[in-house]
């Protein structure tokens, strides 16, 4: 009657199943074998499948061929969440020691639990000297390449974390002006009067996870600055501290002020809020801004620095890696050189709407908030997110994400910091 | 592994056969072709099964009781080994998953059956566009979870979605004449737990989770079961044909009416359907995923996580390989609780 209850159904289905399955298991490495036995291909593994993204990697690709033109691209790019699924994939394939030539990372601490601990990434000391990236590349970026002394990345493309977007139509209208920057206090107040005027002051969307957690890493550096900001993550700022209550309550007052339909929406829904003036701020990474770009209204849209974070740029930077056992290790070194180098991440840069991580490349072909972006970036204090996985190692930062996801709906920041300073015990920071 | 008795009948099928005249060798032979070929056409798949179901259930389980908590392989078991399931029973988080699952498992059994079998009897009816209506109820389960997933989260926000259409409908233009406040609930966005368990009941400390309905849970229960109650109205319709017109004719003979006829003869007679349509739809709603995930993902507090996100989350995303396989084998235990009874069931009905 159901197929569960029909035998013969059964046993064909599995019948054909299995030999379907033996068919994939059996003619897979054959596949394979014969992929790797053609001589001159490059592999490069990533997670920009989506229309500007693509196109920039593309363009990646071109400068890669304009110094190896016979090698054949292979695109191994994986879609979705925000590269969590493409992290899952690539993580299978190292597990089974096949690598693809290249692979995308953030820096820092995900470059360092998830490929360089486990042993499969080649350092580049050699690239980087040969190269003279040291020289171009600031600081900040270098220290987020390097794990215990070499340098294992390089760095492409630089997004920033802790900007505001607002709509300049809705605080013109209800007559606030916002300047070079904004403090804490300063937003507060302007969170009244929009709250009085019946507009939600900040746009949240919190479903996906990263969003609360960004939004407090903004205002833990716009409470602590650049250098205590740093200490949180190699233990020697306490969590357990006054700084750290202060940006804990800071957060709660915030909650007070969004949409109640957050846990709803994800970052681009809250974008959308501020474009269409329902809401007056949203407080996200850069790439929201390419939003504002592809419906047309970035004119619309103004943006500054998060609150009271001015002069600090919460860096999440997309790098590529030269992995252990290489299929085509020439080539692989070969593509890590043309991204690496100025003409690549001018072109890359302004259709991923980041800034280039050189600041030796010439920005004006960046638009208006590119050429403010890279200003500060060549300006600010360069430190690593950790809602984009850089500050903290993966179990950290999910400790923080869970604690985060509570707080949005206790709203008690004494329970919130508790919290996170168990979380920092249990991360053993700085050991 | 341990041989198919009939490779050993095989065998001594065989060993006669060298024994006997030329003519039993040859009828012989062919015999022992016709046993063995069922056991030859088999292996490929058990082989496969044993490898890629079992084997991989028993690595599950290892990793489960093993250090393996970040990007780096290590297989060494913990100390002690039921150490993972411990912590894993003792954080709030999966507590709450579990409560979840239990509570979105119950509601919506009890409703997609119930509207399944509600639909299944209204078209056994003859009604007028029986057709129609059959193709209206079943073209939801030919959709795929993330896409329904997607568009319930957009009806289900409280500040875009339906709310707007009672406003519309003038439902709160109508309550506001009566004095009451606006009907708005928040839908996926609801943090409240209605009715904690352990305010009535003495429950062991260590729960730490509210055991109460999560009211975030409702939409996404009303998603599963408009999606799915098709599937259990097409078990049913089956079922209802399969049943002969003599018994309808007979009942009515009898003198029983409609109520009576389905009360008391036709829906006694669909009960290993019923059965069926249980164990179908309840291990998709102890496995469920993706629905979840697409909809309200981990919920305000968590409040529509389920373990399969959980585990995503926990392996992929914390690289916690062994908290993301015990959550699994947990999943596995809830499943097996479901298919082993009526597994064992169907066995002995051979």
């Amino acid at each position: 009657m159901s197929y569960f209850t029909s035998k013969t159904m059964n046993r064909r289905t599995l019948t054909l199943g299995s030999a379907a399955a033996f068919a994939a298991v059996t003619l897979a490495p054959g596949i394979k074998l014969a992929a790797q036995e053609a001589e001159d291909q490059l592999e490069v593994f990533s997670w920009w499948t989506a229309g500007s993204e693509a196109a920039g990697l593309d363009l990646l690709f071109a400068a890669f061929t304009a110094q190896a033109p016979d090698v054949e691209i292979i695109n191994a790019a994986v879609a979705g969440g925000a590269g969590a699924n493409a992290q899952a994939a690539l993580q299978t394939r190292l597990a089974g020691g096949d690598p693809p030539d290249s692979w995308q990372s953030h820096l820092a601490k995900e470059l360092q639990a998830r490929y360089v601990e486990p042993g499969y990434c080649e350092a580049i000391d050699d690239l980087w000297e040969e190269e003279g990236w040291s020289d171009v590349i600031p600081e900040g970026l270098a220290a987020q390449s390097t794990i215990d002394g070499s340098k294992y990345i390089i760095p492409v493309g630089v997004h920033r974390g802790n900007v505001v977007f607002f709509n300049k139509q809705v605080l013109a209208d209800n007559g606030i002006e916002v300047g070079e920057a904004i403090s804490t206090d300063e937003f507060f107040e302007i969170a009244e009067t929009l709250t009085a005027a019946g507009i939600t002051p900040l746009a949240l969307g919190s479903k996906d996870g990263f969003e609360t957690p960004q939004l407090f890493e903004n205002i833990l550096a716009a409470r602590l600055g650049a250098e205590a900001y740093n200490g949180l993550w190699d233990g020697t700022t306490a969590w357990d501290g006054d700084e750290v209550k202060a940006a804990c309550e800071d957060l709660v007052k915030t909650l007070g002020y969004v949409n109640d339909d957050h846990p709803a929406l994800t970052w681009d829904g809250a974008m959308s809020k501020v474009m269409e003036g329902t809401a007056g701020f949203t407080s996200m990474g850069d790439w929201a801004y390419g939003n504002a770009v592809v419906a047309g209204v970035e004119d619309t849209i103004g943006y500054t620095a998060h609150p009271g974070s001015d002069g600090i740029f919460i860096s999440v930077v997309d790098g590529f890696v030269l992995p252990v056992g290489a299929p085509h290790p020439n080539n692989a070194r070969t593509w890590l050189k043309a991204v690496g180098s100025a003409e690549a991440q001018i072109a890359f840069a302004p259709n991923k709407g980041c800034i280039p991580a050189r600041t030796d490349v010439d920005a004006s072909s960046l638009n208006a908030y590119g050429q403010w972006s890279a200003a500060d970036f060549a300006d600010s204090d360069v430190v690593a997110s950790n809602a984009h996985g850089a500050a903290a190692a993966p179990k950290f930062q999910a400790a923080i994400g869970e604690a985060c996801v509570n707080v949005l709906v206790s709203l008690d920041a004494a329970s919130f910091q508790m919290e996170l300073a168990d979380a920092a015990a249990a991360a053993e920071l700085g050991s | 592994m341990r041989l198919h008795p009939r490779f050993h009948l095989f065998a001594k099928v065989a060993a006669m056969a060298a024994a006997s005249s030329q003519p039993d060798i040859e009828r012989a032979r062919k015999r022992g072709f016709d046993r063995a070929i069922g056991p030859l056409l088999l292996s490929p798949s058990v082989i496969l099964l044993a490898i890629f179901v079992y084997g991989f259930i028993g690595t599950t389980v290892w990793i489960s009781m093993s250090n393996w908590d970040t990007a780096i392989i290590d297989w060494s078991i913990i100390d002690p080994f039921w150490k993972v399931y411990d912590s894993l029973f003792h954080m709030t988080r999966f507590q709450i998953n579990i409560r979840n699952t239990l509570i979105f498992t119950v509601f919506f059994l009890i409703l997609a059956v119930g509207l399944g079998l509600t639909f299944a009897i209204l078209l056994d009816r003859h009604m007028p566009g029986n057709a129609l209506f059959r193709n209206v109820f079943l073209f939801p389960y030919a959709l795929s979870f993330v896409v329904t997933g997607v568009a319930w989260r957009w009806i289900f926000n409280p500040e875009t979605g339906i709310n707007i259409l009672f406003n519309t409908l003038g439902i709160n233009w109508v309550l506001e004449k009566f004095g009451m406040g606006p009907f708005a609930p928040k839908w996926i966005t609801d943090p409240r737990v209605m009715g904690d368990l352990g305010n009535w009941l003495p429950l062991p400390d260590f729960i730490k989770a509210q055991l109460g309905f999560p009211m975030a849970m409702l939409p996404v229960i009303i998603a599963a079961v408009w999606q799915l109650s098709g599937f259990a109205m097409a078990m049913y319709l089956s079922g209802l044909a399969a049943i002969s017109d003599d018994v309808r004719e007979a009942a009515s003979l009898d003198g029983a009416g409609t109520i009576q006829l389905y009360r008391d003869i036709m829906i006694p007679l669909l009960k290993p359907i019923t059965i069926s349509t249980l164990i179908i739809l309840g291990h998709v709603s102890l496995k469920i995923f993706d629905l979840v995930y697409a909809m309200s993902g981990r919920g305000p507090g968590y409040a529509t996580e389920v373990p399969g996100i959980f585990m995503f989350d926990k392996t992929f995303k914390v690289l916690e390989y062994n908290t993301g396989a015990a959550a699994s084998v947990v999943m596995l235990f809830m499943v097996s609780l479901v298919i082993v009874p009526y597994l064992a069931r169907s066995m002995k009905d051979v």
